[in-house]
């Protein structure tokens, strides 16, 4: 049963921010400041690198078809595994969310007119580009073979692939990050429209300020790691390389306590875009609404205690391994909050399964998997076993793929009818997300069980014995390309030849929804006034919702 | 982005702007304590490994030019400072005034820097294979005086006693006082160039008391750098004075 | 939000006891005060750089907002250092960093 209320035939608005002139072609989107525009370009760059990062996943999986090495040399297969975690994180991962839905969306969400810093915006894509630019150029000339994490001194002494590029690019990339961060930091405080209170924003909002708090304060740490290791290859000095004095272990310390809070900087925003489509597809308003804002930022804070859960068998003190340990375990807690929140919220909810609700499903199971067994890591014994071992991979699959990836397709169907002003075929989308589930669990669930049996991460063999297990997650991986290619496929041909949506299709209750589809370069015709609690659908009549529908059970349940 | 007087077309008022600036600012500067704090860090556990060599390679170091330098730094952070308190009070004339004087002592500062990198390269303490501590006080250079530099040959063979890697860790000592004077001189070019972008818009009057935000958040930048500065001069050049 | 105006007279003060700090700063570095040398600089320092954002950069006198603000960047950083070198401190004292053993050249 669909939530959605039979519409008249309805015509996209004659003046939007896709056919808004200013300047001529090509100019009036390379040179925007414009935060819609913007966050299409992003789309379409992330996009390029989530196609890099995919083929060299392909090629991994590919490989691993047999016991020997189906494909590559083993030197390949080194480059192939790291040019994947780099596309995939550095350039798809971190600015996915945050820099589409989050340069799309915030400023409708709080009823602004722009980001606060506009044209900052635009030099943080440039910034990207040019960091981009710098990675495949590494890409292209040598590759890189170090492991996503560049772990001195192999990266800065031993390794023979293009180091130095990549570094320069993560470092400028890093720029683009910080700066995005800012904006949205200081365009949630000062921005913000008439009535819109700290506690009427979206959840979404929450989100994209937690995560902006990771970005402004990890990011630089990150930078000036990557630069003293850069600069440790280029002069050969000993910053981080044992034998001239240097620490390796400071390197990995600095280095994590970026990149361990930049998992949050990718889970944070999929659990914003979670919040916003549980309740629309419940007709309920969210349950706790200030606990799940709350989790999102203690997510951010906790998020920076607990990074040398990465170090455990690399040398650091007991004493420190005991307390890191303690407190990994401590992000459980709101993370917990928000999964209960969300099922709390379905509850006895008026629930339509149309696409964005099934991938927001799909994200909740995979979130649980991925969040479970990082507790499994996050115990020092059990990590001395399975640490660098296929459930190490599994469990980061399951957050960052099935977790992020799948907030941000399920984003990209919530939102696309906002974005373009069309819908897509409907049917088609729910099947494509049941395929991206399907595939996603046939890819990575076997590389728990592989990794449980010793099977170690970054090898290019494997013993005989574990090739069924392998074969599987190839397969798995075969049909998530498939789940991954049909909404690409149909979105396309949307923005063409799909139904036009109208302002509110769902209907959502986000300020977002108030204003045309797609809606105008200046957002709202008048600066909109807040007067509703969020969420809130029995006092919305312009949600056009039937007068007559029945009570909603009240969310601590009627029994 | 269209633009009316000095309000931008995306805000309500300039009140609402002269905020975001400035809160704006304040943001990216925490972005830089973090990233000099990762620098102050890594410097933080090599000095506590290798006291000795940094102790020495502290010595090398000119204090007369360092100190020298912190009250040109703390001079400049003045004259910006009162360029704000002018431009606040509208008086245009002193907003040039002083930002000519911060942007002069801040090009001093540079200019001893300058002559600093300039000794050490002399004194083949730049990291990499001409590195040595003891050729310095081996061979001193026509026109230096061993005293102000407060380094003796007969310290140093002790340190080599102590420290017989102290070459090594010395590199690390000089990597880190490069970088990290470096990335501070970085942030001083900068900053000279808001002050020259400044400065060409206080000829034109552009500054008054209701509207002064350029001045105000440069200003934040260049009292930052100043901060940075506070705390790079006893960590590197008063290291061990006291042998 | 009316703005403050620091009057000069402040500035001066500050500025002057910024140059006493320095000069106690290096005066301290010349005497012997043991391990405690490095406490002292680093205590100076600090009492500089506060007098330099209180009066210098306004945040005595700007919104609670831009104090939580400078509060954080400092909290931040001293969970870096402070849990970084929690690390250091515990590790058993015959594995220390001074004179590597192992060189990896092969």
């Amino acid at each position: 049963m669909s939530n959605t209320p039979p519409t008249p035939d309805l015509e996209l608005p004659d003046e939007h921010y896709l056919n808004a002139t200013y300047g001529s072609g090509i100019r009036s989107w390379l040179l925007t400041t414009d935060h819609k525009r913007i966050a299409l370009l992003y789309l379409a760059s992330v996009t390029v690198f989530f196609f890099i990062g995919g083929v060299l996943a392909t090629m991994i999986r590919i490989h691993l078809l047999t016991p020997g090495g189906a494909l590559v040399t083993p030197e390949t297969y080194n480059k192939l595994f790291t040019m994947h975690g780099v596309a995939m994180i550095f350039f798809f991962l971190i600015p996915s969310i945050p820099a589409v839905f989050g340069n799309f969306l915030i400023p409708l969400m709080i009823g602004a007119k722009d980001l606060a810093f506009p044209k900052i915006n635009l030099l943080s894509w440039y910034i990207y580009l040019i960091g981009g630019g710098f990675v495949l150029y590494s890409f292209s000339t040598g590759g890189l073979d170090t492991g996503w994490t560049f772990y001195t001194p192999l990266s800065s002494v031993y390794s023979n692939s293009a180091v130095t590029p990549a570094v320069i690019g993560i470092f400028i990339n890093g720029f683009s990050s910080i700066l995005t961060g800012l904006n949205f930091i200081v365009t949630i405080h000062t921005m913000r429209a008439p009535g819109m209170t700290w506690f009427r924003l979206p959840l979404f909002a929450w989100a994209h300020y937690a995560t902006s708090l990771v970005m402004i304060l990890g990011t630089p740490v990150v930078a000036i790691t990557l630069l003293l290791a850069g600069l440790e290859r280029m002069f050969h000095l000993g910053f981080f390389n044992p034998a001239l004095g240097g620490d390796p272990i400071l390197f990995q310390h600095l280095f994590w306590f970026y990149s361990h809070p930049a998992v949050y900087i990718m889970i944070l925003p999929a659990m914003g875009v979670v919040s916003e489509i549980i309740p629309t597809f419940a007709r309920k308003p969210i349950f706790g609404y200030a606990f799940i804002a709350g989790s999102s930022i203690a997510i951010a804070v906790i998020g920076f205690l607990v990074w040398a859960h990465h170090m455990f068998v690399t040398g650091e003190s007991t004493y420190a391994a005991l307390t890191f340990s303690f407190l990994s375990y401590l992000v459980a807690i709101p993370s917990a909050v928000k999964v209960f929140n969300w099922t709390s919220t379905l509850y006895k909810g008026s629930i339509s399964w149309d696409p964005p609700m099934v991938y927001a499903l799909g994200f909740i199971g995979l979130f649980v998997i991925g969040g479970l067994t990082g507790l499994f890591l996050a115990c020092l014994g059990l990590d001395i076993h399975i640490h660098d071992t296929y459930f190490v991979v599994a469990h980061f699959h399951y957050i960052m793929v099935g977790g992020a990836v799948m907030g941000y397709v399920g984003g990209l169907h919530f939102w696309w009818p906002k974005i373009t002003g069309r819908l897509y075929p409907k049917s088609l989308s729910q099947f494509a997300a049941i395929i991206l589930f399907v595939g996603f669990n046939l890819t990575f669930f076997p590389q728990f069980i592989l990794g449980y049996l010793g099977m170690p991460r970054r090898y290019h063999t494997y013993p005989p014995e574990f090739q069924v297990l392998n074969v599987l997650s190839t397969a798995g991986a075969s049909i998530l390309a498939l789940g991954y290619l049909l909404p690409m496929s149909y979105l396309i041909w949307s923005m063409r030849y799909g139904k036009v949506a109208g302002p509110n299709p769902w209907p959502a209750t986000g300020l977002e929804w108030k204003t045309d589809s797609p809606p105008l370069t200046e957002n709202f015709h008048v600066t909109p006034e807040v007067t509703w609690e969020p969420y809130d659908f029995q006092n919305r009549p312009d949600l056009g919702l039937a007068a007559s529908a029945r009570p909603l059970a009240p969310a601590h349940g009627d029994d | 982005m269209h633009r009316t007087g000095d309000l931008y077309g995306h805000f309500q008022t300039l009140e609402q702007q002269k905020e975001t600036a400035t809160l704006g600012m304040w943001i990216f500067l925490v972005t830089e304590v973090l990233f000099f704090g990762g620098m102050f860090l890594t410097y933080t556990i090599n000095r506590s490994a290798f006291s000795t060599a940094f102790g020495i390679g502290s010595n090398t170091l000119d204090i007369t030019l360092g100190a020298g330098n912190t009250v040109v730094l703390i001079m400049s952070s003045l004259t910006m400072a009162m360029a704000v308190w002018s431009a606040q009070v509208g008086k245009k004339k002193l907003v040039s005034i002083f930002l000519i004087a911060t942007l002069g002592l801040g090009t001093v500062f540079l200019g001893v820097k300058a002559i600093e990198y300039k000794q050490k390269f002399d004194h083949h303490l730049i990291p990499g294979r001409g590195f040595d501590m003891k050729y310095h006080p081996a061979h001193p250079m026509a026109g230096d005086d061993l005293k102000e530099l407060a380094l003796e040959k007969k310290e140093v063979d002790e340190a080599f006693a102590v420290d017989p890697d102290i070459n090594f860790h010395g590199q690390l000592y000089f990597s880190l006082y490069f970088g990290m004077t470096g990335l501070h001189a970085l942030h001083m070019i900068v900053g000279v160039g808001l002050l020259i972008w400044l400065i060409k818009g206080s000829f034109g009057g552009r500054f008054t008391p209701q509207y002064n935000t350029p001045v105000e958040i440069v200003g934040l930048y260049w009292h930052f750098v100043d901060i940075v500065w506070i705390y790079l001069f006893p960590l590197l050049y008063l290291i061990d004075r006291h042998r | 939000m009316s703005e403050h105006i620091v009057s000069p007279k402040v500035y001066i003060v500050i500025f002057a006891s910024l140059m006493l700090g320095t000069g106690l700063t290096v005066w301290a570095a010349f005497q012997n005060f043991h391990q405690y040398n490095i406490v002292i600089a680093l205590g100076i320092a600090t009492i500089k750089a506060t007098l330099v954002v209180l009066y210098f950069m306004h945040a005595r006198y700007s919104p609670g907002r831009t104090q939580l603000v400078i509060v954080c960047s400092v909290f931040w950083l001293a969970i870096m250092l402070a849990l970084t070198l929690a690390d250091y401190d515990t590790r058993p004292h015959d594995i220390t960093l001074a004179a590597p053993q192992v060189f990896y050249c092969v």
